[in-house]
């Protein structure tokens, strides 16, 4: 009988980012889940839309100011969740916490501009079923905004102690990945939420 | 070689040990066991721990299911009879449904892929254990939460499709619809969960050599039905939402007069509830191509013909939940698209059966349980197919439609089609869970109890259904002429549940008594039979790599093994998705009570959102607590973290 051959891993890296590493295929996964739903809920809103002759049925659209601004906000804020990505690739730390900052401070004005959104968005969800698509649309990309404001505060805490290793730079990397997911799922809210009232 | 010179072969290599593989295999030993006591129970994050749980609970709830099947079968079984009420008769059937399709047939295939695909794939553990347990304990609590209502009197009565407006808030006051609603969303969460953690434990975790050409074809199935379940869930668990919010908070998605369509919900469950049926079946179908190449002696016909069928099977059932409604008034356009497309996943499912029969044929037939089951399914299935392409055609559908031929319909797709081959699984993998082989003599007597006492129950149903009688009625006048064959469908039911008695029996007997079965008792060929039965919690001493898509079958003589991952840390191989090829490694959360903390968390907040809106907010708060220890490191952790980090390069040197 023959020797077994041998595969020798011990100088394989302990972690990698970007599409190499387990967690980010699982944030893809949430994201995917995620997507479906708001994809299921846009749809409920034009299933709907086809049930009633006006859209919105004897209101105003939503006001657009508040809307415009907060998407305004949530682009920019793609800005600094680039440079603490590449800062954590490079594993440089004090980039990292900076970035971090910074981009948690962008999701708090979006949140309390969201608070503003919800005030001018002319409908109720118990009036009609427009109204509570617009709400149930919203109310759910604010939960998915919190939930990830909250885990992007438990991270940065995170990276000020003194339990960083190369995986959370890793970490880090996968949290700008998902604020993309979360700054590009607004964009077809948006429209759908401001403009396709007007336009149809 | 032959499999059995083969798998002796391996055996020897085994037992051909130096001291210092010992050493190592206790150190593994130490790294990986379970925390053992009272309180360890709850902290386990092993897949074969949680997946052996997961597996036993949900056979619970079949048997809980099949008791109240029995139920309704005794008040079917003669006219006029008087065993259940109207209110409780609503309540078993709902219940029946509800739990054969989110508490026993969707989480018992997911069961054994988190038991199954980590050893078939040739890894230590599933990618996210943490998650695992959580996903086991939402599912576990969800089912308590369904029973302990149904005992409270508040069951759901709307049938497992809970159709608005019957379960709105106008016709449907108090909690029962609530609890259906809030069922779904516990067993979706779970499901999705479980569907993420397998998929990147298959894209991610293989042993080196396993391209995707040589995924083994149980472990694709998995792979195909956990991206449906993240397609597919996501709308139900919406759609049970929205019924929530209008009951509760008075939202109109539902309400015709405001806006809302009660078409809709039909819309969104069926989106999801007919992809359900071949998440149901496809693993099912997987099972089948994994045990009938072990007991034909050769490999299976057409593996990528097989592939592809399960992708396409995947992709078509989405295309199809509109030929539920055709008794709506939904455009005839519509409706002959959807009987184009009810009839084209006949295709996929028409390659697979050849590729079998093609299997059979050119095999060394070993007459073993599992095959019967196997031989089984294709009959039993075929039927039901057949009287699938029937009401696939919108004519013949309105004539049957909510009759009992339905019934006998889903019924031979669902349990011809997978609890047939669910058994032959049992049969087949109950020697790798407990290293114990069932009895096969008791075994012949389960299937011919089975197969005799199925179709006495379902077949007649198609009669019965073409006579005219309705589904969920509780009962019916002796004149409509129903009696007779309601009685030898009753019948039919009792001779299934003395035969599922049988089968518990023996497991019972077997645990006790059953006899050893050493690593690979059927000589099969794939990676779980490469260890002990049952594994070990590390799975595997020596890490394996794959030559082909025998795994064992094909080894090589000097089959390569992997050297250089540690056996004191919780470390794992990571390979990449298309080739398999070693890529970097990573080391696995430890036990921990947390996802075991933030499942009752969130239960507490499903549970208290049924009655009131300000669960949301402050059932959200123990969440975020638990979900923030889950994450949180400890000083060990992020010890062994960083040494095993220094042990490799960094990864910025290594090129993608």
């Amino acid at each position: 009988m023959k020797e077994n051959l041998v595969i020798d891993v011990s100088d394989l890296p302990g972690y990698a980012f970007g599409h190499r590493s387990v967690m980010w295929w699982g944030t893809l996964g949430i994201m995917v889940i995620e997507g479906t739903m708001f994809a299921v809920m846009i749809g409920i809103y034009f299933y709907l839309r086809g049930r009633v002759p006006d859209w919105p049925p004897n209101s105003a659209p939503p006001e657009l100011r508040y809307g415009i601004a907060n998407t305004l906000v949530l682009v920019a804020s793609v800005i600094p969740n680039v440079w603490y990505q590449r800062a954590a690739e490079r594993e440089d730390l004090k980039k990292v916490q900076i970035g971090l900052l910074i981009s948690l401070a962008f999701a708090v004005a979006f949140i309390v501009l969201r608070f503003y959104e919800f005030t001018t968005l002319n409908c109720h969800w118990t009036n009609n079923a427009y109204g509570s698509a617009v709400w149930t649309l919203m109310g759910l990309h604010t939960t998915h905004l919190i939930t990830d404001f909250i885990d992007s505060v438990v991270l940065t805490a995170l990276m000020f102690t003194n339990l960083v290793e190369g995986k959370r730079f890793s970490d880090v990397s996968e949290n700008a990945f998902y604020w993309y997911f979360v700054v590009i799922t607004w964009l077809p809210i948006f429209v759908v939420i401001y403009l396709v009232p007007r336009w149809i | 070689m032959t499999p059995t010179e083969e798998a002796t072969r391996t055996a020897d290599a085994e037992r051909d040990e130096t001291p210092n593989d010992e050493r190592e295999r206790r150190q593994l030993e130490e790294t990986w066991k379970e925390p053992g006591g009272f309180f360890g129970w709850f902290r386990c994050v092993h897949h074969t721990t949680i997946g052996r749980r997961f597996i036993i609970t949900a056979f619970i709830f079949f048997l809980l299911g099949g008791v109240e099947a029995v139920m309704i079968r005794i008040q079917l079984a003669r006219p006029e009879n008087r065993f259940l009420g109207p209110d409780l008769y609503n309540q078993i059937f709902t219940m029946h449904g509800s739990t054969m399709m989110f508490l026993f047939a969707v989480p018992v295939m997911e069961a054994l892929g988190v038991y199954l695909v980590p050893l078939m794939v040739g890894t230590r553990n599933i990618a996210f254990p943490r998650l695992n347990a959580f996903g086991y304990y939402v599912y576990l609590f969800g089912g308590i939460f369904l029973y302990t209502m149904f005992l409270l009197n508040t069951g759901p009565d709307n049938g497992w499709f809970n159709y608005v407006p019957l379960s709105g808030p106008e016709y449907a006051p108090g909690k029962r619809s609530d609890t259906w609603a809030q069922m779904i969303t516990f067993t979706e969460l779970s499901a999705l969960v479980v569907a993420v953690e397998l998929i990147v434990t298959i894209f991610k975790l293989r042993a080196p050599g396993m391209s995707l050409n040589r995924i083994p074809l149980f472990v694709w199935a998995i792979l195909v039905i956990s991206f449906m379940i993240i397609f597919a869930m996501p709308t139900i668990a919406l759609a049970s939402t929205c019924l929530i919010l209008d009951r509760l908070i008075t939202t109109q998605f539902f309400n015709p007069a405001e806006g809302g369509d009660v078409l809709l919900w039909q819309h969104l469950f069926w989106f999801f509830g007919h992809p359900e049926v071949y998440i149901i079946f496809i693993p099912a179908t997987g099972i089948v191509s994994s045990i009938l190449p072990v007991f034909c002696r050769r490999k299976v016909f057409g593996y990528t013909a097989l592939v592809l069928s399960l992708v396409s099977t995947g992709f078509i059932g989405f295309g199809l939940w509109l030929h539920h409604m055709f008794a709506t008034n939904l455009p005839k356009v519509g409706q002959s698209f959807f009987t184009a497309a009810s009839m084209m996943i006949a295709i996929p499912t028409g390659v697979q059966i050849f590729c079998w029969i093609a299997t059979l044929w050119g095999g060394r037939l070993r007459f073993k349980t599992p095959l019967l089951f196997v031989l089984g399914f294709f009959l039993n299935f075929i039927i039901g197919g057949l009287s699938g392409v029937m009401v696939a055609s919108v004519s013949l559908d309105q004539q049957v439609h909510d009759t009992f031929f339905v019934v006998a319909h889903l019924h031979y797709v669902l349990i011809g089609g997978a609890v047939f081959p669910l058994f032959a699984g049992f049969y087949y993998w109950f020697p790798k869970f407990t290293g114990r082989m069932l009895s096969e003599g008791l075994g012949r007597w389960v299937f011919a109890l089975f197969m005799i006492g199925f179709n006495l129950t379902f077949f007649p149903m198609h009669q019965l259904g073409l006579k005219g009688m309705p589904r969920r009625v509780y009962t019916y006048l002796p004149e409509m002429g129903w009696g007779g064959l309601n009685l030898l469908s009753s019948i039919g039911g009792l001779i299934i549940a003395v035969s599922v008695l049988l089968f518990v029996i023996d497991v019972f007997r077997s645990l006790r008594a059953g006899e050893l079965a050493g690593d690979n008792p059927w000589e099969a060929d794939t990676l779980e039979w490469a260890t002990s039965s049952p594994p070990p919690a590390y799975n595997f001493a020596r890490l394996p790599t794959v030559a082909g898509r025998a795994a064992l079958w094909d080894r090589r003589e000097d089959q390569p093994i992997i050297k250089g991952v540690r056996s004191d840390l919780r470390e794992m191989l990571v390979t990449n998705v298309l080739d398999a090829e070693p890529d970097h490694k990573t080391v696995l959360p430890s036990p921990t009570i947390w996802p075991f903390l933030s499942a009752v968390a969130v239960t507490g907040l499903f549970i208290g959102s049924i009655f009131t809106p300000w669960a949301v907010p402050v059932g959200a708060i123990p969440v975020a607590i638990a979900l923030v220890g889950w994450f949180w490191p400890n000083r060990q952790e992020h010890e062994e973290e960083l040494s095993a980090e220094r042990d490799g390069r960094p990864p910025q040197e290594v090129e993608a």
